[in-house]
């Protein structure tokens, strides 16, 4: 009777070990030297080539999905320094993410992980290595890609990689086919809404399965009514949950909602998408990885952002979160782990990644784009052009506050929109308990 | 540790007694336990017993002392603060509807796992019993869901039985069109309630997941026990004229009591314990758990809340010993009645 109570704690010395068995486990693959070199890598800038480590180095990767995955391996494959033998330990996205507090106890020298909140917030614990001497060598990255990298002590703890947009997606030879127009206001985008109802189609997927994805719908509405520093500032628990503008945001959350999907908590985001694949809906809100489900078809795949909805904000803010790499507070090998990092952060080994996987753009400004499907360079656009990029909701908070409070918060207002005013009751206290 | 010693001494003791014949005392010097006899005693009884206060005993008790603090799961030890009940005051006013939905599922669980697939499990036993022509086919099927792996599990039930879309029980339905699908797993909402709280319609079918391995895990438990009962009772019973049911309820289950105490235990157990399932299915609302509660908190990305992730997992530790207590209790009193 008491093995349960053990299990409780033993879980957690469990989950410890389990970054133990890592260097051994049958997933880890040695990947230096063993792909072709794709490109122009080798000739690296930016202090990644000619390095002087030698060994081997652990990369902690949650790029488990089969083409991030090979996209990984092109890019590690063209690490100029072959001298040094990195070791990838792939780990089950979702496991790598439900597990990061006690992986992060024993952690691989190199770290695939997130920018915003969620990097602050481990940077803050002291579990992760400053790299800010990599960053002085770092010059193809923007202000805001570098603040986004930084913690709280003003010190850089992540190379960023690639980003990608937010938007709602559609197939624009069915837009065609059924004489649709894109939308670029909130009545045309309604009025577009109501001709789909009338086709029998539904307007909208969506998949909340994780309760993650409907985040995206309430962040961007949140941004149209109340804007960037709004968004900030809730985020960071300092906005009232109980307030007008929130519920504002759900008011219009819930107008939207009969032209969804039903039933979206059960649903994936695949199974959601392939429901616009096939006709049955006419849009998704979601980030441009969709397109992983489109590999076979990527040119009939576009993108419009969500129209604005307040003038005083327009469309000048999306949800582009920033994928990268972190460096372990004590690596086994520093040398080799920041040598690798400054070439990470290449033009050259960002393309080297999104040749293999144009779900997403570049996050150096020094990579080489002629190579762009025309989605990446609508991708790009979109980013370059909007002027405030926040993360994601659970990037841009407390990811206890997340994952524990919002993402019930969300799937229960999915199910029940009548009873948005004592969910967000719950909510605002659960906030204040755990931001206290 | 001194209690024990005082046992093995009263054993010693005893043992002593039967042989000496010295009648001044000094038992010791007359025990039929060498010293060497003794160390092996001390080895056998010692190494189980540190394993079971480092595995079980100290991690509980540790537990417990979290539950108390305000811990990060990430901070030095030595950063660690006293809270005192701030983490159960949080639990049951803040966080109080997870933990009471979280309570009804798992009390619900409770009596759902002994209505139906204990029980179930049962009779598949005692048929297996019976030397079926391919019992052992059988055998292996019904347990095969105990031995797979949770991706296996979450894959299966996800994907191939519940996807509303292409899963194969809205396939026979016929239901996977747009406006008609089943939403098996994300529908929270209740299919009873009783107030603000009630039990899920996604609950009821992830319930159908977890009889599919309970079943087979009792099936086997029980068929073990079957093994040894003694086929004269059967025997016998079938000459006095007892039909089947009266053969089981009469003979062969009150000859089975010390299984059915253990299948009980086992069952309560699972039930307070459930998780994996759940876990495997990213933990859907509506499907709340005591256990489901705990990891959230000790180790999910949102974890970093040691110390409300403990208090949960002392509140599940209670549930399962004062559970377990009254069982065992009542159990024991019966057999003493009988």
């Amino acid at each position: 009777m008491l093995a349960g109570a053990g299990a409780l704690l033993g879980v957690s010395a469990v989950l410890a070990a389990c970054g133990d068995d890592d260097d051994t486990s049958p997933t880890s693959a040695s990947v230096g030297g063993t792909t072709p070199t794709p490109g122009t890598a080798g000739t690296t800038t930016g202090g990644g080539g000619g390095g002087t480590a030698t060994g081997t180095l652990t990369l902690g990767s949650n790029y488990s999905d089969a083409v991030p995955a090979a996209a990984l391996a092109a890019m590690i494959a063209g690490f100029p320094n072959k001298n040094v033998d990195v070791k990838v330990n792939t780990v089950d996205h979702n496991t790598f993410q439900e597990n990061i507090t006690n992986y992060l106890q024993q952690p691989d020298d190199v770290i695939t992980w997130f920018a915003g909140y969620r990097l602050q917030y481990f940077a803050a614990q002291g579990v992760l290595g400053d790299i800010s001497d990599v960053w002085g060598g770092l010059t193809g990255f923007s202000e805001g890609f570098k603040a986004a990298s930084t913690g709280e002590d003003n010190k850089q703890y992540l190379v960023p990689l690639y980003n990608y947009p937010w938007a709602v997606h559609y197939r624009p030879s069915f837009f065609e086919e059924k004489g649709y127009a894109v939308p670029s206001t909130l009545d045309e985008l309604m009025g577009l809404a109501d001709q789909m109802m009338t086709d029998d189609v539904t307007p909208f997927s969506l998949g909340n399965d994780g309760k993650w994805p409907a985040m995206g719908t309430f962040d961007i509405l949140n941004m149209r009514i109340n804007g960037y520093q709004f968004h900030v500032d809730l985020m960071a628990g300092d906005g009232d949950w109980t307030s007008d503008e929130v519920k504002a945001v759900f008011a219009a959350f819930g107008d939207l909602l009969p032209f969804h999907q039903s039933g979206p908590n059960g649903r994936t985001w695949q199974e959601a998408a392939t429901a616009m694949k096939s006709g049955e809906t006419g849009m998704m809100l979601l980030g441009t990885f969709v397109s992983e489900q489109f590999a076979d078809s990527l040119d009939d795949l576009d993108f419009f952002p969500f129209p604005a909805i307040n003038d005083e904000y327009g469309t000048d803010s999306i949800d582009a979160p920033i994928d990268g790499f972190m460096m372990a507070a004590a690596p086994k090998n520093e040398e080799a782990a920041k040598e690798l990092l400054a070439y990470l952060g290449t033009g050259e080994a960002a393309i080297a990644f999104l040749t293999e996987n144009p779900g997403s753009v570049a996050a150096s400004t020094e990579a080489d784009t002629s190579g762009y499907t025309a989605l990446q360079e609508k991708s790009a656009e979109l980013i370059s052009s909007t002027a405030n990029i926040a993360q994601f909701l659970d990037r841009d908070t407390n990811p206890e506050f997340a994952s524990n409070v919002m993402g019930d918060a969300l799937a229960d207002f999915l199910a029940d929109p009548g009873s948005i005013d004592s969910i967000l009751d719950d909510v605002e206290a659960r906030k204040q308990a755990i931001f206290e | 540790m001194s209690d024990r010693s005082e046992l093995q001494e009263r054993g010693a003791t005893t043992v002593g007694a039967t042989t000496t014949f010295d009648r001044r005392g000094e038992r010791r010097r007359f025990s039929q336990l060498t010293r060497g006899d003794k160390s092996v005693l001390w080895l056998i009884v010692g190494i189980p017993t540190l394993i079971h206060l480092v595995f079980v005993w100290i991690p509980a008790i540790a537990t417990v002392v979290l539950s108390f603090t305000d811990w990060d799961g990430l901070s030095p030890v030595s950063q660690i603060g006293l809270v005192g009940f701030q983490n159960y005051w949080e639990i049951f006013t803040v966080f109080r509807s997870d933990v009471v939905s979280a309570g009804i599922n798992n009390g619900f669980l409770v009596v759902f796992l002994f209505v139906g697939p204990t029980a179930f499990g049962v009779l598949l036993a005692y048929l297996l019993d019976k030397n079926l022509r391919g019992g052992r086919i059988y055998q292996s099927i019904y347990y095969l869901p105990v031995v797979l792996s949770l991706a296996v599990v979450g894959f299966i039930w996800k994907s191939v039985m519940y996807s509303p879309s292409q899963g194969v029980i809205s396939t026979v339905l016929g239901r996977t069109g747009s406006g008609e699908q089943i939403d098996w797993l994300g529908d929270q909402t209740h299919a009873f309630g009783f107030g603000d709280y009630g039990i899920s319609k996604n609950f009821l079918a992830i319930l159908v997941a977890m009889a599919w391995r309970h079943v087979g895990y009792i099936m086997v438990l029980y068929l073990a026990g079957l093994k040894s009962v003694d086929p004269s009772l059967r025997e016998a019973s079938a000459i006095d004229g007892c039909n089947e049911w009266q053969a089981f309820r009469r003979v062969v289950f009150p000859a089975m009591k010390p299984i059915n105490v253990v299948v009980g235990v086992i069952t309560v157990i699972e039930a307070l314990r459930a998780f994996d399932i759940v876990f495997a299915l990213k933990s859907p609302r509506g499907m709340d758990l005591l256990s489901i509660l705990v990891t959230d908190n000790l180790i999910g990305e949102g974890g970093g809340n040691v110390g409300r992730g403990s208090g949960y997992g002392v509140i599940l530790l209670l549930l399962c010993l004062g559970f377990i207590i009254w069982y065992l209790a009542n159990n024991i009193r019966q057999e003493r009645r009988s």
